[in-house]
C-alpha cells in the first residue's frame, strides 16, 4: 500500500532517509500478568477484534492505533514467560513472532511489556525477545506501583544493557503513553544491534540468571510487597473466613444475577416485544410481516433477552478477576475440584456456566492442561443456564402444585427447581469423573496458580471486557438463531395452498413432528412436544415460543393458556420426563459451534451431543416408566 | 550457595511457616519442570514457604516477590537447601 499523506496532515515532520522504516505492525509480548492487555487496549481504544489462530485454540486479539497518523496495527500474543515453545500460547507467540504464523502479518516491531515490580524475573523474556532483532521497546509498567512500594531502577542503564529503548508506563494510569506512541510512530532501522544476551537463549534458567545479574547492575530495588495484599490475604485466605467469604461472595453473584437479572431480562423482553410489534406495524400485512416479525424478530429476541444476565455476570466475574480475588477462589476452590480430578482453574468457567455455557466455554482457556480444559469444556453445558429457565418455570408452573414442604421457607415449586439444579451439578461432576478416568486421563500436571497483588478494578478495563463479550456473544447467537428461526418460520408455512399457509397439521413441521414421533413416545411426550424438542436444538428457550406457536395454531386448544393447554396434552410422568430431557440434553447449537472453534475440531462437539442426548434419552426413559408405573 | 551442605535438602513442604530456601533440584517430569520454570521455579531460586491455605493445601510460596500456590504433591518434588536466612522482616 502506498497511500500518500492527505494535504491536510501537517507537513511539518521532517521526513527521514529510506533505509528506515515506519512500524506498520507492532506485536506485544509479555508475561502474564504484566498488564500487556491493558495497555493494548489503552492503545487501541475499542478498534480491536477478536479471532483465532488458525490450527489452535488461542485467542487472537488484533486492533489498530487510536489516534491520527497512518494506520499501525497491533498484535496483542498471548501472556508467556519464555520463548522456549512448551505450550500452545508460547509456540503461537513464537510464530507470530517469527512470521510463520499463517494469517497473521510478520511484525516489524516489538513492544515488549515487562512488569516493573517483579522485574528481575520478567526481564529473563528481554533477552530472546531482543535477540529476534527487531525494534523493540521495552515497556516497563506498574510504574505507579513500583513508585509506591518504594522500588526504582536504573532506566537508562537497563537501556544501555539491552540496547532498546526503555519506557517507563503505567497502562492504568495512563502515564507514560506518550512515548510508546512516539515509538510506534517514529522510522526504525529494520535490525537492531545485538547486545551483551546470554550464549544460548532457549535455555531458560540460563536467561533467568543473565536477568538476575542484569537486574544487579541496573540496580533494581525490589518495591516492598503490598501491605494491603498481605493483610487483604490474612482475611481471605483466612482458615475460616476464607471459605466462608467464598461462599459468600459465590452466592451473592448467583443472587445478583438472578434476583436482579431476571426481572431486567423479564423488561428486556417486554421492550424487544414492543419495539417489534410497534415496527411490525409499518409492514403490510402478509407473509413478509409473519416471516420478519414472527419469525426472525421473535427468534432472535429469544437469545437477546438473556444479555442481561450475561453482562451482570460477567460485570461481576471482571469485578473479582481484576481485584485479584478469582486467583484466591481458585485456590479455594481447588480442594474441592480435584476431587473430581480437575484443579481450581476450572471453578471460574463453571461458575460462569450458570449464565450461559458459550462464555464459559470461552473462560476455559486459562486451564493449561489440555485434557483437562477439554473435560471442562465438556461438563459446563450440564450446569443449570438460564436457557433452561423459561422451560423449567412453563412446566413447573404447569404441573406442579403450589405446595409448601418446608413451611414457608420452600415450596414444591422451588423443591422442583432446586433438585434440577442439582441434578445438572451432579450430571457435571460424574461426567468429570468418567472422563478424567478415562479418555480424558492425564498424569496430574502441577497446580501452579500465581497469586497477583490485590488492584482496584477500573471502570474502563470492566467495560471494555463488557462491550467484548457482548460482542461475541451477540454474534455467536445471533448468526445461529437467525438462520434456525428462518427455517422453524418456513416449515410452519409451507407447503403452501393457493398462496396461504396450511393449518397445523398439514404444515411440514407437523409431517417432521409426527415422523419423530415413535422416537419420543417412549418418554411421554407427543409430537408437538417432538417439534418443541426439536426447535428447542436452537436454544432450549425456543421451545416455549415454539409451543406457544403450535397450541396457538391448533383449534382444539387456541382459547387456553399455555399451561392449561399442556396440563391437557401431557401426563404427569411426561412432564417431569420432559424436565429431566432438558436438565441433560444437549440442545444449544451456540454452545457447539463454541467448543467445535475452541477445540478446533468437530469430535469434541459430536461427543458431546451425543453423550449429553443419548444420556437425556436414557434417563427420560426411566423416570416416565417408573412415574407411570407408580402412577397406575 | 554451593558451599552450603548439600545433606541440608529437604523437600519444600517441609520448610516451616515464613522459612526460606534456596531451590537445589526438582524431582518432577521435564514437561512439569518447565512448567514450574516458568514462574522462576529453577535451580538457584529463592523460595519461602509464605502462607497455608485455607484447607491445607495448596500451600503459598513466595518466589522473587511473586506469591505462587502450589500442592504438596508437587511442592514435595521441589528440593531445596535451607538457606538458613531469618524470615522474611515483618512490615510494620
Amino acid at each position: 500500500m502506498s497511500t500518500e499523506v492527505p494535504a491536510s496532515a501537517p507537513a511539518a515532520e521532517e521526513s527521514t532517509v529510506s533505509v528506515r522504516h515506519p512500524i506498520r505492525t507492532v506485536a506485544l509480548i509479555g508475561p502474564p500478568n504484566s498488564g500487556k492487555s491493558t495497555l493494548f487496549n489503552r492503545l487501541t481504544r475499542l478498534r480491536q477484534r477478536i479471532g483465532n489462530y488458525p490450527g489452535v485454540t488461542v485467542e487472537q486479539r488484533v486492533g489498530t492505533l487510536a489516534g491520527r497518523g497512518e494506520e499501525i496495527r497491533l498484535i496483542d500474543l498471548p501472556g508467556v514467560y519464555s520463548l522456549t515453545p512448551y505450550s500452545e500460547d508460547e509456540r503461537v507467540a513464537v510464530d507470530v513472532l517469527t512470521g510463520r504464523m499463517q494469517g497473521a502479518p510478520r511484525p516489524n516491531a516489538v513492544l515488549l511489556v515487562l512488569d516493573a515490580t517483579h522485574l528481575s524475573r520478567h526481564l529473563a523474556l528481554a533477552a530472546p525477545v531482543i535477540a529476534l532483532g527487531l525494534p523493540a521497546l521495552v515497556v516497563l509498567n506498574m510504574a505507579d506501583l513500583l513508585a509506591q512500594g518504594g522500588g526504582s531502577l536504573n532506566v537508562l542503564q537497563l537501556a544501555e544493557e539491552l540496547g532498546t529503548p526503555v519506557a517507563l508506563v503505567s497502562a492504568t494510569q495512563e502515564t507514560g503513553l506518550d512515548a510508546v506512541e512516539r515509538f510506534l510512530r517514529e522510522d526504525h532501522d529494520p535490525k537492531q544491534p545485538s547486545p551483551a544476551l546470554p550464549p544460548v537463549l532457549q535455555d531458560f534458567p540460563q536467561c533467568r540468571k543473565w536477568a538476575r545479574q542484569l537486574g544487579r547492575r541496573i540496580d533494581f530495588r525490589q518495591p516492598i510487597p503490598s501491605v494491603w495484599t498481605r493483610r487483604l490475604d490474612d482475611i481471605f485466605l483466612h482458615k475460616v473466613w476464607g471459605p466462608l467469604i467464598f461462599v459468600i461472595v459465590v452466592g451473592a453473584v448467583f443472587q445478583t444475577v438472578f434476583g436482579l437479572g431476571q426481572p431486567m431480562s423479564t423488561a428486556f423482553q417486554d421492550l424487544l416485544a414492543g419495539l417489534g410489534h410497534y415496527v411490525s406495524r409499518f409492514v403490510p400485512a402478509g407473509l413478509l410481516r409473519s416471516l420478519l416479525f414472527d419469525g426472525l424478530w421473535k427468534g432472535v429476541s429469544s437469545v437477546l433477552v438473556f444479555l442481561p444476565q450475561i453482562l451482570l455476570l460477567f460485570f461481576f466475574i471482571g469485578l473479582l478477576e481484576d481485584s485479584g480475588y478469582l486467583a484466591r477462589a481458585a485456590l479455594i476452590a481447588d480442594r474441592t475440584m480435584r476431587s473430581v480430578g480437575l484443579n481450581g482453574k476450572a471453578f471460574i468457567p463453571l461458575l460462569s456456566a450458570y449464565a450461559c455455557a458459550v462464555p464459559a466455554i470461552m473462560a476455559t482457556r486459562t486451564i493449561e492442561n489440555k485434557r483437562d480444559r477439554i473435560a471442562t469444556i465438556l461438563i459446563a453445558p450440564f450446569m443449570t443456564c438460564s436457557a433452561r429457565l423459561p422451560v423449567y418455570t412453563l412446566l413447573i408452573a404447569a404441573f406442579i402444585p403450589d405446595r409448601p414442604v418446608i413451611g414457608v421457607l420452600l415450596s414444591a415449586r422451588a423443591c422442583v427447581m432446586l433438585s434440577l439444579y442439582v441434578l445438572g451439578f451432579l450430571a457435571a461432576i460424574a461426567t468429570a469423573k468418567i472422563l478424567k478416568s478415562s479418555i480424558l486421563k492425564s498424569t496430574a500436571a502441577p497446580f501452579v496458580l500465581e497469586l497477583p497483588d490485590y488492584r482496584r478494578p477500573t471502570w474502563h478495563s470492566i467495560g471494555l471486557r463488557l462491550v467484548d463479550r457482548s460482542r461475541v456473544f451477540l454474534r455467536q447467537a445471533g448468526t445461529v438463531i437467525l438462520s434456525v428461526s428462518l427455517c422453524v418460520w418456513v416449515l410452519t408455512h409451507f407447503p403452501m395452498h393457493h398462496g396461504r399457509a396450511p393449518g397445523l397439521e398439514q404444515s411440514a413441521i407437523a409431517h417432521l413432528g409426527h415422523a419423530i414421533e415413535p422416537v419420543i413416545r417412549p418418554l411421554g411426550f407427543n409430537w408437538k412436544i417432538g417439534v418443541g424438542l426439536l426447535s428447542s436444538v436452537i436454544a432450549r428457550e425456543v421451545m416455549v415460543g415454539s409451543l406457544g406457536t403450535i397450541y396457538g395454531v391448533d383449534p382444539a386448544t387456541q382459547s387456553m393458556t399455555l399451561q392449561s393447554a399442556l396440563r391437557q396434552d401431557l401426563a404427569l410422568p411426561g412432564a417431569i420426563a420432559l424436565l429431566v430431557f432438558f436438565a441433560f440434553a444437549m440442545q444449544c447449537t451456540s454452545t457447539l459451534a463454541v467448543v467445535r472453534r475452541e477445540t478446533n475440531s468437530w469430535k469434541w462437539p459430536l461427543v458431546q451431543f451425543v453423550y449429553m442426548t443419548a444420556l437425556a434419552y436414557a434417563s427420560s426413559f426411566g423416570v416416565n416408566v417408573l412415574l407411570s408405573r407408580l402412577s397406575n | 550457595m554451593e558451599t552450603g551442605m548439600p545433606e541440608l535438602c529437604v523437600a519444600l513442604t517441609d520448610l516451616g511457616l515464613g522459612e526460606a530456601g534456596t531451590v537445589d533440584h526438582i524431582s518432577l517430569p521435564l514437561a512439569d519442570q518447565q512448567l514450574l520454570m516458568r514462574v522462576g521455579l529453577v535451580p538457584g531460586a529463592q523460595v519461602r514457604f509464605s502462607r497455608r491455605a485455607p484447607m491445607g493445601d495448596p500451600s503459598v510460596y513466595s518466589i522473587d516477590g511473586t506469591e505462587i500456590a502450589l500442592r504438596a504433591e508437587t511442592a514435595r518434588h521441589i528440593l531445596v537447601s535451607r538457606a538458613g536466612l531469618p524470615p522474611a522482616p515483618e512490615l510494620p
